[in-house]
């Protein structure tokens, strides 16, 4: 078999499957990253203190262990939890399902970790933006008669999310990448079927040459729609000072 | 003292409750009294002009009367209605009935001038988005900005800034404003479109109660200076009494100072 021949037909469309695997599982996970780091960043910033202790708390957890560990205990930790749990809810006569549920599949243990990991770095750009407004703006709209709900969802939120969008957007290029974290619980995303490809076919230069070329057209694609966002939200005295005319 | 210029009446027209009564309010903020024990009334049409040396509590008096901070003692009325009793929930309905203008402008800067106007009566008046973009046109036609509806504040200059703030309290139809050193942050040459601006609310017949070092403008417009020091309401009095020369009142004696350091 030629070299192309063994690309075209081989690598190439293996490294496509992982592909789409890898963006199965950073698009949710970004999602649902942004939007727990606007709850978080929201309640930190604004919330009681009851709150703003529990998820400062969360934050410090999330940001404070590696990521590795983190996964690791989703997928291989939380069956022991189940099973110590089924132990208990068992002879109560509960359904299998009340434990059960803990064990979870690899792409629920990757989203699930990533989902959380990116929330706790997420929340700490909105968090920022919000602590950043000026306390006018909110003086301004009270005396205007607005209610604190309706200051935040009015005022703060619509000023907030664009000082935070670099940062947020950001992270969501880390988020791209630590997504191959993924191949430690067996899935066989961009960087873990490349790595079998590399072995199988002893050509490990290539094959990770190959899929660095992947990720960073994945990132360029990132970037580019967070440019095409920042572009639309922009507003004159509102982000970088370039973006006036 | 019955200068025509002069709007509002010194004394209060018989009978008639006050717009506003400020009754023995204070408040102590980090441990020091900031206004101690103020009461004051502003009846309708009248323009009353608060002055005295930085830290004096006229801010804090003002926010007070806004509830934006609420006093420890006192209350404050409007239209008879306690603030105190409409707690926390009402608070936004009585809010609503006061305009504000702040030193700093305060305009949303995400929102371009035509929405800073229109903002408060979509959400909190409820008004339907045509209605209030048609209102807030009207009141920014009012203070000549009109041409600049859809700039953002941060294409407008202070002057045309502060007016448009004054637009936005405005179109709330406020039964009372407050202004806080509304001409302070601007340049000298930008100070005079704003004063007309609340010149002509004056001849509107608009209640206000405006904090200034404007003491030339104070005096043709003003029917009453309130001098405030140490969180105390000092001397109160119409300008002509309180800012004549030879008059032996702490108003005077602290407002020459300021022509001196000002030129103004």
């Amino acid at each position: 078999m030629g070299t192309w021949e063994l690309y075209s037909t081989k690598v190439i469309p293996a490294l496509n499957q992982g592909l789409w695997l890898s963006v199965l599982i950073i698009v949710p996970s970004a999602v649902l990253g942004v939007a727990i780091g606007v709850l978080a960043g929201a309640g930190r910033a604004a919330g009681p203190v009851w709150l703003r202790t529990l998820l400062d708390l969360y934050v410090s957890a999330f940001r404070g262990t590696p990521l590795v560990v983190q996964l690791t205990m989703w997928y291989y930790g939380l069956p022991g939890v189940s099973r110590w749990l089924g132990s208990i809810l068992g002879p109560l006569g509960l359904p299998e399902f009340s434990w059960r549920f803990l064990v979870l599949s690899p792409y629920a243990a990757s989203v699930t970790a990533f989902t959380l990991c990116s929330g706790a770095y997420q929340s700490e750009y909105i968090r920022g933006a919000i602590l950043s407004i000026r306390r006018g703006q909110f003086l301004a709209a009270e005396s205007l008669g607005f209610s604190r709900a309706q200051t935040f969802w009015h005022i703060t939120a619509p000023v907030a999310i664009r000082r935070a969008l670099h940062g947020c957007g950001n992270e969501i290029i880390y988020l791209i990448k630590y997504s191959s974290l993924a191949l430690i619980v067996t899935i066989r995303e961009l960087t873990g079927q490349s790595k079998m490809l590399a072995s199988f076919y002893f050509r490990p230069l290539e094959c990770y040459l190959l899929t660095a070329l992947y990720y960073l057209a994945l990132v360029s694609l990132a970037t580019f729609f967070l440019g095409w966002l920042e572009r639309r939200l922009r507003i004159p005295g509102l982000g970088p000072a370039r973006a006036e005319k | 003292m019955t200068d025509p210029s002069v709007y509002g009446t010194p004394a209060p027209p018989g009978g008639d409750p006050p717009i506003l009564e400020v009754s023995h309010v204070s408040k102590t903020l980090g441990g020091r009294l900031i206004l101690d024990d103020v009461s004051l009334s502003l009846w309708k049409g009248q323009l009353k002009v608060l002055i005295g040396p930085s830290g004096g509590g006229k801010s804090t008096l003002l926010k007070c009367i806004h509830f934006l901070t609420i006093p420890d003692g006192g209350d404050v009325f409007l239209q008879g209605q306690s603030a105190r009793e409409m707690g926390q929930r009402n608070i936004c309905a009585f809010r609503q009935e006061i305009g504000m203008i702040f030193q700093d402008f305060n305009l949303f800067d995400h929102l371009t001038a035509r929405e800073n106007v229109a903002i408060a009566l979509r959400k909190v008046k409820r008004v339907p988005r045509d209605k209030a973009r048609a209102r807030a046109m009207e009141e920014l036609d009012k203070v000549g900005l009109a041409d600049k509806a859809d700039l953002y504040p941060a294409q407008l200059s202070g002057g045309q800034k502060q007016r448009v703030s004054i637009a936005r309290a405005m179109a709330m139809e406020p039964k009372l404003m407050l202004l806080d050193e509304p001409t302070s942050a601007l340049d000298p040459q930008l100070i005079s479109e704003v004063l007309s601006v609340i010149a002509d609310l004056a001849r509107g017949g608009m209640t206000m109660l405006m904090v200034t070092h404007q003491i030339g403008f104070a005096r043709h417009l003003t029917s009453e200076i309130i001098f405030m020091e140490d969180g105390r309401v000092v001397e109160q009095g119409p300008p002509g009494v309180l800012l004549d020369e030879g008059a032996a009142s702490r108003t005077s004696f602290f407002c020459s100072h300021l022509t001196e350091l000002t030129g103004r």
